[in-house]
């Protein structure tokens, strides 16, 4: 019964891309080619970039199809765009843009396979598994008005006059049913790795994209670590190291208060102490910011336990760890879960968050949903920009799903090595 | 009293080992790492042990699971934990068994030498000693529907108290009330937290077991 139903699904999709094939892939391929035809002329120069943005907006919706109804992941390969300029500089510039990226040519090269080829492995994969059902509808009577008019219905190499003919159109029909539960997904396979070879970035351009990606994350990377260092020193020049400095001062002023005035030297020396304590706790505070005590002795999930414990939510942490991630790893998701956290309680209104965290086929997936009021928006807010930003550098990403009335689920994933636990 | 000490740097265990000399407690033994600090608790039995959680050979809660590990072995062995940081995390898995006996202070708790040797006593004798921060971290849990909830004001004021080790005279002393206002006080807490009638120092410590939330 699956299998029946996978094949009536499949065959509906290789009847879509047939048409898509014959309608949108032709009639874009015909209009590219006349565009690219015209540039002689000079209006190419216009042309060209509005039939190619076209096309690419085509070839993305094809490449999303690929990835829902076939499995077939297929990224993006063009090259990123030239800054807008509104005057005829520009217009070369995109025009150049566009003419000298190898993916304009593939994707033309795909628009006409996908009109022939996948024309006719679409068609195919739609008519193979539904023409048995045709067979039986001949077989069930309705062949006799055919018949009484005069017709001659060929089912394939059967011609139907009566009902015997007509019942072996029937029993063809089944034939080509169990063909077609066999060979419809084989053929949609095909017709899905076609696209995939041609619309998929080749491999220079796919690490040329990786290395923009990542000089960008980079130099993210290194804004966000000159920033921190930054703080750290502000907060210990400001904090502990001014109290030091009090406190040497005291100290001195105490030597030579204590033969000439005891009682005030007493007075000094209880400040002095207080002065220690809150150089302490400063301290303390800068190093829960740096690298919270928690997670260098217990990893991520009793941090974040420990996180859970102090905040004024009610919390639900479940954690499946088995074992310590990569410390740079653990710090960016400690820090990514702390700040949702703070976010959650301060602006969301929510009264309870679920923590999940775990640890799966090479990857770190942290889950956090909150019953506050939603509407929270990464392109708005700079936290979760920063976030973003933070895991970016280690190919981590966030998607926030936080419709207005709530819930607020936020997902984060960490490529990342598991090492054994310690104990 | 026999003491087994466990710190990692040289000038605050040479300092503690001054400081409890000074107070007559006698140091059995002062180690620097894990399994010696498992080998002496087990082995020599003290009366009370104060034990850095960071000890190396990891650097990581080496002393806590030293301490854990010990106190599973011999129940009720008196432990005072000292960190850097105090987490409620911690102070919670200490005071899981219920068997009292347990102190948890910041290191800085030190710079009042009488303040901390009077922790190390009670702790000795079977009560609790838990920093100040570990409780004013539980305050951010205002309003939450556990059994606490049920305590006035200023019963929480008497059990936060209570939780850091104080008996009911101090208490009545730092609230500005009479001991028996606080007798009172207490068994009330006792009352509402349903807890079964035995000896008031272990009543104590389930008292706050139940105020650091994992009862």
């Amino acid at each position: 019964m699956k299998a029946l139903r996978t094949t009536a699904v499949m065959a509906v999709r290789g009847l879509v891309m047939a048409v898509l094939g014959i309608c949108a892939s032709l009639a874009l391929f015909i209009v590219s080619v006349v565009a690219i035809a015209l540039s002689a002329a000079g209006v190419g120069l216009v042309l060209v970039p509005l039939v190619t943005l076209a096309v690419r907006a085509y070839a993305n919706l094809r490449r999303r199809l690929a990835h829902e109804w076939f499995g077939t992941e297929i990224k993006e390969p063009y090259a990123p765009a030239p800054a807008f300029q509104g005057n005829l500089i520009g217009l070369l510039k995109r025009y150049r843009w566009i003419m000298t990226d190898s993916a304009t040519w593939r994707d033309l090269l795909w628009l006409f396979c996908d009109a022939t080829a996948g024309f006719a492995l679409g068609v195919l994969a739609f008519s193979i598994p539904y023409y048995g059902p045709y067979g039986w509808v001949l077989a069930a009577g309705v062949w006799r008005p055919i018949v009484h008019a005069g017709g001659t219905e060929w089912f394939t190499f059967v011609p139907i006059r009566d009902q015997q003919t007509a019942t072996l159109a029937g029993l063809l029909g089944c034939v080509y049913l169990a063909l077609g539960v066999w060979l419809t997904p084989k053929i949609m396979g095909w017709h899905s790795q076609m696209t995939a070879t041609a619309l998929r970035p080749t491999r220079e351009r796919e690490l040329e994209l990786r290395v923009a990606r990542l000089t960008e994350t980079r130099s993210d990377a290194l804004d966000t670590q000159a920033a921190e260092l930054r703080r750290i020193e502000r907060d210990l020049h400001d904090g502990a190291q001014a109290r030091l400095v009090a406190m040497g001062m005291s100290l001195g002023t105490i030597e030579h208060l204590l033969e000439r005035d005891p009682e005030k030297a007493k007075i000094l020396l209880a400040e002095a102490r207080e002065s220690s304590t809150k150089a302490l706790t400063e301290l303390r505070d800068l190093v829960r910011g740096i690298h919270p005590p928690v997670l260098a002795e217990r990893g991520l999930g009793d941090a974040v336990r420990a996180l859970a414990l102090a905040s004024p939510l009610t919390t639900e942490v479940s954690v499946e760890i088995p074992g310590r991630l990569e410390a740079a790893v653990e710090s960016a998701a400690f820090f990514a879960v702390s700040e949702i956290f703070t976010n959650a309680a301060k602006h969301s209104g929510a009264q309870r968050v679920w923590l999940d965290l775990r640890h799966e086929d090479g990857m770190l997936r942290i889950v956090i949903t909150d019953d506050g009021s939603g509407s929270a928006d990464p392109s708005r807010g700079s936290g979760l920009r920063g976030i973003e930003r933070r895991l970016g550098t280690f190919d981590g990403v966030l998607a926030v799903n936080s419709p207005a009335g709530g819930p607020t689920i936020v997902t984060m994933e960490l490529p990342c090595v598991l090492t054994a636990p310690q104990r | 009293m026999r003491v087994v000490l466990a710190e990692d740097l040289f000038l605050l265990r040479d300092g503690l080992v001054r400081l409890l000399e000074a107070y007559d407690f006698e140091i059995a033994a002062a180690v620097d790492n894990g399994p010696e600090l498992t080998r002496a608790l087990l082995s020599l039995k003290p009366d009370v042990a104060v034990v850095d959680v960071r000890l190396p050979p990891t650097f990581t809660d080496e002393g806590l699971q030293a301490a854990l590990h010990a106190r599973s072995e011999i129940p009720g062995l008196p432990v005072l934990v000292l960190s850097q940081h105090v987490e409620q995390l911690y102070a919670r898995e200490l005071l899981a068994d219920g068997s009292g006996g347990v102190g948890y202070l910041l290191k800085d708790r030190v710079f009042d030498a009488d303040q901390f040797i009077d922790g190390v006593r009670r702790v000795a004798a079977g009560g609790t000693a838990m920093d100040p921060q570990v409780i004013s971290q539980l305050l951010v849990h205002k309003a939450r529907d556990e059994p606490l909830g049920d305590l006035t004001p200023r019963e929480r004021e008497v059990l936060a108290l209570m939780a850091e080790g104080r008996s009911n005279i101090a208490i009545a002393e730092r609230l500005v009330v009479t001991e028996r206002a606080i007798a009172k006080h207490t068994s009330n807490i006792f009352l509402k937290l349903d807890l079964p009638p035995s000896d008031d120092d272990n009543r104590r410590v389930l008292a706050v077991l139940a105020y650091l939330g994992s009862s």
